[in-house]
C-alpha cells in the first residue's frame, strides 16, 4: 500500500471500534464484532445472562427503554429474527414499529438514504436493520444523524452479530469457559453472515481452534486469511470437537451449480448419528435455523440429547435486549455530553 | 487567426538550464534556450515553472450526452484541462450510447464549441454496447471515431468478439477493450481475496480478467486486429501481454492510477469511493503493474475518470456505481509514486504522453514545429482535491484531504489557454 492508500484491514478494526464505541467505549452501535474487544464481549454476555430472569418472570418487562422507539427496519425477510427483537424491545418497555420495507418505500424507488431521512423524522431512537447488501447498517450508522443506534439484525454475507452472540452464550451455559475449546462450522460458509460473525466471536473470546468444514465450492477465496483450519472431509473433522455448530442450506446452491444435490451433500456434510459418534462424547450441537431436517441435520441429532437448538432460541431475546439496552445507554452519554458540550459554548 | 504565445524561463523536468518557447496558430514554432524577442500577443513569464508536454487519456467519461447530473463535455474537458490533459478520449458509455455518426457527431460539436482540449470520441464495438450486433464501425470513424471499445461490458461470447476482431481488422481499425469474462465476475464488485473473505463482499476472481487476456490475446492473434487491453488490474494479465508481444501479437495496454495506488484494503471500510471496475487487487499485483509501466508492457496510464452524483455513491457499497472522479489528481497521485520511489518519473511522463498518443496514432511531445500542446507546472507545491476545489461535477476523489504534490499553473491546448491559475 501507498502512502496515500485508505483504511488498510489492520486499521479496519480500529475503523469500526470508532463506529460503534463512544469516546469512552461504550457501545453506541451493534453493526459487527470486528474492532470489540474480549471484555465487550464478555459484558454483553454478562447483561444477557442478568435479562435471561426476565423472560422467567410473570411479567416480563423492564423499563430500559421505556418512551424510547425502536424501529424494525426489515429490508429482507425474517419472521424469527424480527420477532425476537420485537420481543426483546418491548420486554425494555420501548415503543415499536416494524417495518417491512420489501413491501413498501424501496419499490416505490425512494432511496434508501430518503428512507431514513423520514425515519429521523419520526423522532426514532434505534433502527435494527436488516439489509441483503453487506455493509448496509455501516452505511446507514455513517448516514443518520447522531442519537439514533443502529443495530444489525444481519447485512448480506457480512455479519450477524447478534445471532453470533447467541451462540456464544449458549456455548457458556454448557462450556463455561472459551478457552481450549475446538469448534468446527459446517455447510455453506461462503454465503454465512452468521459463520463469518461467529469466527470473529470466538477467536476473540479465545476459542482454541474455530474448523470450517465445507467443500471448496461453499467456502471464501482466500479462506486461509479467516485464521481458522479448513477440513473438507467432515469424518476426519469431527475429531475432538466440543461443539459444532451446522448452517443452514439454501435450495438456490443447488442452481448456482455449487452442490450437485442435496442428498451428496447430506451423505457428506449432513450431521448424523454416525457422524456425531466422532466427536467427543459431550460435544453440542447447534444450528441458526431454521433447520433443513435430512439436509445438513438428522432429526434424530436435532432433537438428540446433545442438541442447543431451541436454548440459542431463548437466549436470542437476552442477547438482543442486552445489546439493545446497552446501545441506547451509549447513545444518552453521548447525548448528554454533547449538550454538556453546547452549554458549555453558550 | 494568427493569436500568439510566448513562454519565458520554462524548465523541462530534471534539466538546469531554461527554455523559451514561441507559439504561433496553435504550432511551436521556436523552442531553445536564449530568449526570444519576438513580441508576442500573450507573454507567460514561467519562472520556477516545469514544462511537461500535454497529457493524453485513452479512457475518460465525459458523462454527454445524457448524465448532466454527473457531468457533461464542458466541465469535465475543464476539469481534464486543470489536470494537465490536452487530448482526452471520450468513452461510448454515454446515454445513447455513442454507437451512430449522430452522436459522434453530437460529441464533436459541443467539444468543438465549449471544450478547451482536444477530444476524440471513441466509438462503441458493438450495438447498444450490448456485445451482441456489430456497430457501424466504418461510419464511425469517417464521423472522428479514433477508436472502439465496449466500455466496461463484455461481448455476448468469443464469437461476436472474433467477429468484430476480424472486422475492425479489414479497415485498420483499434479495438480498446476492457478484458472481462461476464460469466466470471457475475455480480461481484471486490477482488476476490481476504477483505471480501472477511467482509462478505461479493467477489470479482483474478480470473474473470486474464481468462478472458487470454482469448483476447489468442483471437488478437489469429485475427490479426491491433489490440489495446484497457484498465489491467492483474500481474498475470501484464505478463500475457509482455509474452503475447514477443511472438508479435499487435497488442498495447493501459492501466488505471487509482490501481497502482491502491489495493483490495481500499474496501475494508464498505468505502464506496473505491468501488471500481475492474475491482482493486493484491499488493503483489499492485507493484506488477507499476513494474509493466516502468518497462513499458503497460503503454499508458489512464485516469478511468468517472464522475458521479451523490446519490451515485450514497448507498450499500454492493448497489453504489463504479468508478472516481480522476482526471484533475491523475499526475498529482503518479508524483506521489514517484517520490517514494516506485515509478520514475520518466516512465510517469511516458505513460501519460507519447505512451496513450501511440494507441491511437496521435502525435505527441515538445518540439519546434510540432503542436502546442503543453503545461506547466510547480511539483513541489501541493493541493487537496475536494469539493471546494475540483472543477469536475464528481466530487469521488481518490486520497480525498490528502496533500497532492504538484500544481498546475497553466495548460496550453493548439496554442491556446485551456487553463490558468487563478
Amino acid at each position: 500500500m501507498t502512502e496515500l492508500a485508505a483504511t488498510p484491514l489492520s486499521a479496519h478494526d480500529k475503523a469500526s471500534r470508532n463506529l460503534q464505541l463512544t469516546a469512552d467505549g461504550q457501545l453506541r452501535h451493534f453493526i459487527t464484532l470486528d474492532g470489540l474487544d474480549r471484555a465487550m464481549l464478555t459484558d454483553i454476555l454478562d447483561t444477557a445472562d442478568s435479562f435471561i430472569e426476565v423472560g422467567e418472570r410473570t411479567i416480563k418487562k423492564v423499563p430500559l427503554l421505556r418512551g424510547r422507539t425502536v424501529v424494525n427496519l426489515f429490508f429482507e425477510s425474517s419472521t424469527r429474527t424480527r420477532s425476537t427483537f420485537e420481543l426483546a424491545a418491548k420486554r425494555l418497555s420501548a415503543d415499536v414499529l416494524n417495518l417491512d420495507i420489501n413491501t413498501s418505500a424501496t419499490s416505490k424507488g425512494e432511496s434508501l438514504s430518503d428512507t431514513l431521512l423520514n425515519l429521523e423524522a419520526m423522532a426514532s431512537d434505534m433502527f435494527v436493520v436488516r439489509h441483503s447488501q453487506s455493509g448496509a447498517p455501516h452505511f446507514i450508522a455513517e448516514s443518520v444523524t447522531p442519537g439514533v443506534a443502529i443495530i444489525n439484525a444481519g447485512d448480506g454475507r457480512h455479519a450477524h452479530p447478534t445471532q453470533a452472540m447467541l451462540d456464544m452464550l449458549t456455548i457458556r451455559q454448557n462450556k463455561q469457559q472459551f478457552e481450549g475449546l475446538k469448534v468446527a462450522i459446517v455447510g455453506d460458509i461462503l454465503h454465512s453472515r452468521v459463520a463469518r460473525s461467529q469466527i470473529r466471536a470466538l477467536q476473540t473470546l479465545g476459542a482454541e481452534e474455530v474448523r470450517l468444514i465445507a467443500p471448496g465450492t461453499l467456502l471464501p477465496a482466500d479462506v486461509d486469511s479467516l485464521g481458522c483450519t479448513v477440513e473438507y472431509d467432515m469424518r476426519k473433522g469431527m475429531a475432538d470437537l466440543d461443539v459444532v455448530i451446522m448452517l443452514r442450506l439454501q435450495k438456490e446452491r443447488m442452481e448456482g451449480a455449487l452442490l450437485p444435490s442435496e442428498r451428496e451433500f447430506y451423505r457428506l456434510y449432513g450431521l448424523d448419528t454416525d457422524k456425531l459418534a466422532l466427536a467427543r462424547p459431550d460435544c453440542i450441537v447447534m444450528h441458526p435455523g431454521p433447520i433443513n431436517r435430512g439436509v445438513e441435520i438428522e432429526s434424530a441429532v436435532a432433537d438428540g440429547p446433545q442438541s442447543v437448538i431451541l436454548n440459542q432460541v431463548t437466549n436470542g431475546i437476552a442477547i438482543r435486549m442486552a445489546v439493545m439496552s446497552m446501545a441506547m445507554s451509549g447513545q444518552v452519554a453521548e447525548r448528554t455530553s454533547r449538550s454538556r458540550q453546547q452549554g458549555g459554548e453558550q | 487567426m494568427s493569436a500568439s504565445l510566448l513562454i519565458h524561463n520554462a524548465r523541462l523536468p530534471g534539466e538546469e538550464t531554461t527554455v523559451d518557447l514561441f507559439v504561433r496558430d496553435g504550432i511551436i514554432r521556436t523552442m531553445d534556450e536564449d530568449a526570444i524577442t519576438e513580441a508576442a500577443d500573450t507573454v507567460i513569464d514561467a519562472s520556477g515553472l516545469i514544462l511537461l508536454p500535454g497529457f493524453v487519456d485513452l479512457c475518460c467519461n465525459l458523462r454527454e450526452p445524457g448524465n448532466g447530473q454527473k457531468g457533461n463535455i464542458a466541465s469535465e474537458t475543464r476539469a481534464a484541462a486543470r489536470g494537465g490533459f490536452t487530448t482526452v478520449c471520450a468513452s461510448p458509455d454515454t446515454s445513447p450510447v455513442n454507437d451512430s455518426g449522430a452522436v459522434t457527431n453530437l460529441i464533436r460539436d459541443v467539444a468543438r464549441s465549449s471544450a478547451p482540449i482536444r477530444v476524440l470520441p471513441v466509438g462503441a464495438a458493438t450495438r447498444g454496447l450490448a456485445g451482441e450486433l456489430l456497430s457501424d464501425m466504418v461510419g464511425l470513424s469517417n464521423a472522428g471515431c479514433v477508436a472502439f471499445s465496449n466500455g466496461t461490458h463484455a461481448m455476448a461470447n468469443a464469437r461476436i468478439l472474433r467477429r468484430c476482431m476480424a472486422y475492425a481488422r479489414t479497415f485498420d481499425l483499434t479495438l480498446m477493450l476492457q478484458p472481462v469474462n461476464q460469466a466470471l465476475a457475475a455480480d461481484g464488485y471486490a477482488h476476490d481475496g481476504k477483505v471480501a473473505a472477511r467482509l462478505g463482499l461479493l467477489g470479482v476472481p483474478e480470473v474473470a480478467e486474464t481468462a478472458s487476456v487470454m482469448e483476447m490475446l489468442l483471437l488478437a492473434e489469429e485475427t490479426g486486429v491491433r489490440l489495446h487491453l484497457g484498465q489491467l488490474s492483474c500481474a498475470r494479465s501484464v505478463e500475457m501481454v509482455a509474452e503475447a508481444r514477443m511472438r508479435g501479437v499487435s497488442v498495447t495496454a493501459d492501466v488505471a492510477m487509482h490501481q497502482l495506488l491502491f489495493t483490495e484494503e481500499a474496501l475494508s471500510g464498505f468505502d464506496s469511493r473505491y468501488h471500481v471496475v475492474p475491482p482493486l487487487r493484491t499488493e503483489s499485483d499492485r507493484k506488477a503493474l507499476l513494474k509493466g509501466v516502468e518497462d513499458g508492457t503497460v503503454d499508458a496510464i489512464v485516469s478511468q475518470h468517472q464522475p458521479h452524483d451523490s446519490a451515485a455513491k450514497q448507498a450499500p457499497l454492493g448497489v453504489t456505481e463504479p468508478g472516481m472522479s480522476t482526471i484533475e489528481s491523475v499526475f498529482s497521485l503518479g508524483l506521489s509514486l514517484v517520490a517514494q520511489g516506485e515509478l520514475s518519473l520518466k516512465a510517469l511522463l511516458r505513460a501519460l504522453t507519447e505512451g496513450p498518443a501511440t494507441v491511437i496514432k496521435q502525435a505527441s511531445g515538445l518540439a519546434s514545429g510540432g503542436a502546442a500542446n503543453f503545461s506547466l507546472w510547480r511539483l513541489d507545491d501541493t493541493w487537496q482535491a475536494g469539493p471546494q476545489t475540483l472543477l469536475s461535477r464528481g466530487f469521488h476523489v481518490p486520497a480525498p484531504g490528502r496533500d497532492l504534490k504538484g500544481v498546475i499553473h497553466w495548460n496550453i491546448c493548439d496554442g491556446k489557454v485551456a487553463y490558468r491559475r487563478s
